[in-house]
């Protein structure tokens, strides 16, 4: 039987359950109600005790979890939209982030983000926050794009001793399928090739890899072969898996659905231009959601993010240079 | 509670040792000795003193905030801990990658304070929460001690409706002092009293006179007995007048001399002595042996730190991550 993106979070959590006592999942609706999107479902009937309903506080729900984790649990924060963990913002970044190196002692919590667009959600109920946790000192950015990875990379995140966002895309959730949740093993920190090519490489991670994939194909019938680059972590970010495929390409155009300033296309951007700056054979490119908050209307929406139309238009101009 | 000869002196003794701690950081850091800021608990010891002393070492949990040198003293943390943060020592607690009042051991129940005000009330909740699953929390208290300006933040509301919902024996203790920074209670909060807030959380509420030892010992140790006793959070507020800047380098000159010549503008070191002297608890020449056996103390302390190295840049690993095999940079 098929297998969803949303049922791999659900049953990653499951097995973390299972497996390791440690672990407990806390958020907003979690219990009875399996969440939101229902990534939680069943699980406080199987673990009263360790599946939590919050109060809307993402401040505390966050200070709780790094509480827990100093006395040796392994907590899991469901924050029920990615856009909402800005009110809990300062406890991770200033609280989770700096704790380690403060004090010595690792604060082993992981955010799940329900991030990205999807129609008509808006611009509360839409954002990608990676380019932000990213930024801060102390934090393990994790983009997954495929049910297997949304499965293993939670498990793997969960593992971890330091804070994990784990940014799991709310478009793939439910037609994102997949037979199994056997994968190829690759380990957090390292990109995938999703597409081999050598024409120009793209580079994107969590919802975009599809739609780059799709721009690919698209070019395919003209006779453009390009290559794909999953990340599939932003944070740390697989430079030397870019720049191998640079190498192959010469060309490359960073994807992302978050803002266009700054950012995880940017610091692509930055460091093949700073280290591999002799194999590029044009301007390194970058496409990224609209300057605008993340607008209500579908027709505004899909316009508003890049879509395989608007990245197969960029990786044309930059065959064209 | 019943306050006993006992326990006022432990919380007493506390009060005399942390006062002399934070005068010789007070020199220090006019003779430009200290690294950072210097911030004091001058005139909120006897607050401060009371509820570390009602804690437990070694089982109990506790947040202090800036002004709580006295607590630390109490709940049993070495002098060396806190020169050797002032002072930049890299054996530090926190490795002189943090300083000052920020320094904790979270690992042995102290909680490393971060600057954003309110934030520890729900870290505390957390950890007592940890206890809970893990069958260990029988008999456990966390206790934290904040100012009035804390109160404003959305951090104290959020973490202390999180604790009052999950019924966590926690103990806030509100240093009302009047000032945060240099900001007036009239422009931080219109509640007629602070109290009037535990109500609303559905926490207990008790109001001590922050400058009267005994009466702190009394209603804050008793505070801690009920949260231990299952009663659920409890809620301090201690109303008093810090007796010095927010930090050394902050004169208090918009501390206006009618607050400062009014009844909360005595010192508690003054009236706990008093307290004691008449009860017959404490003489004169007992209290000149502790203060004596502080200054030894205090001497030790700086010294040692003194001649301790500071970081070295050139060996720290600049990695933020305990899994230092996913750094990035």
């Amino acid at each position: 039987m098929p297998v969803t993106y949303i049922d791999a979070i659900r049953d990653a959590q499951y097995k973390a359950l299972e497996t390791d006592e440690r672990v407990f999942l806390y958020g907003q609706d979690i219990g009875k109600f399996g969440g939101a999107f229902k990534a939680t479902k069943g699980l406080q009937e199987r673990w009263p005790e360790r599946v939590m309903d919050a109060p809307i506080s993402e401040d505390a729900m966050v200070g709780m979890a790094i509480g827990a984790a100093i006395e040796g649990m392994r907590p899991v924060v469901e924050m029920q939209f990615a856009d909402f963990s800005s009110v809990g913002f300062n406890q991770i970044v200033n609280n989770a982030a700096t704790h380690y190196y403060r004090t010595g002692v690792p604060i082993p919590i992981t955010v799940r983000m329900p991030s990205g667009g999807t129609p008509g959600s808006g611009p509360f109920h839409s954002q990608s926050i990676e380019t932000i946790y990213s930024h801060y000192p102390g934090c393990i950015v994790l983009t997954p794009a495929t049910v297997s990875d949304a499965y293993h990379m939670l498990l793997e995140g969960i593992a971890l001793d330091d804070p994990v966002i784990f940014c799991e895309h709310k478009f793939l959730y439910r037609w994102l399928k997949s037979e199994n949740y056997e994968g190829d093993g690759l380990p957090i920190g390292k990109a995938r090739i999703t597409r081999a090519g050598k024409h120009a490489t793209v580079v994107a991670y969590s919802a975009m890899v599809h739609e780059a994939v799709r721009a690919a194909e698209m070019l395919e019938s003209e006779g453009w072969e390009i290559e794909v680059v999953d990340l599939r972590s932003v944070k740390p970010l697989d430079t030397d898996t870019v720049i191998a495929s640079v190498a192959r390409t010469g060309r490359l155009l960073a994807v992302g659905e978050a803002f266009p300033w700054g950012g995880v296309t940017a610091e692509i951007v930055a460091r093949v231009v700073k280290e591999a700056f002799h194999l590029l054979d044009a301007p390194p490119m970058r496409l990224n959601a609209k300057d605008t908050p993340i607008p209500y209307h579908p027709k505004l929406w899909a316009e508003h993010r890049p879509t395989p139309e608007s990245i197969s238009h960029a990786l044309k101009q930059l065959l064209a240079y | 509670m019943d306050l006993t000869k006992e326990h006022a002196r432990k919380v007493y003794q506390a009060m005399v040792r942390s006062r002399l701690l934070e005068a010789k950081f007070s020199s220090l850091y006019k003779a430009g000795q200290i690294v950072g800021g210097v911030y004091l608990g001058k005139g909120q010891e006897a607050v401060s003193a009371s509820i570390g002393a009602r804690l437990v070492p070694g089982k109990d949990l506790f947040a202090p905030l800036i002004r709580d040198q006295a607590g630390r003293t109490a709940f049993g943390e070495d002098m060396l801990d806190a020169t050797r943060t002032y002072l930049g020592s890299a054996k530090g607690p926190m490795k002189a990658r943090d300083g000052n009042i920020h320094r904790g051991r979270p690992g042995d129940g102290v909680v490393a304070m971060i600057s954003h005000l309110g934030t520890s009330i729900s870290v505390l909740g957390g950890m007592l929460k940890a206890r809970e699953i893990q069958g260990k929390l029988e008999g456990c208290v966390g206790a934290t001690c904040i100012g009035d300006g804390a109160t404003s933040t959305g951090a104290f509301h959020e973490g202390l409706n999180y604790v009052a919902v999950e019924k966590l024996p926690v103990v806030v203790v509100v240093a009302d002092n009047q000032f945060a920074y240099s900001t007036p209670n009239s422009k931080q909060y219109a509640c007629k009293d602070l109290i009037d807030r535990a109500k609303g959380y559905g926490v207990a509420g008790h109001s001590v006179d922050g400058t009267d030892m005994l009466a702190c010992a009394a209603v804050i140790g008793q505070a801690v007995d009920s949260a231990r006793n299952g009663e659920g959070p409890q809620m301090v507020v201690a109303k008093l007048l810090r007796l010095s800047g927010h930090g050394e380098h902050d004169d208090g000159s918009y501390i206006p001399e009618e607050i400062r010549s009014s009844h909360y503008g005595r010192d508690c070191m003054e009236v706990g002595k008093q307290q004691l002297i008449e009860l017959g608890w404490l003489t004169e020449a007992e209290l000149g042996e502790w203060e004596a056996a502080a200054r030894e103390e205090v001497q030790l302390a700086v010294t040692t730190a003194q001649r301790e190295d500071g970081p070295d840049p050139y060996q720290e690993d600049w990695c933020a991550l305990a899994g230092g095999s996913y750094r990035d940079w």
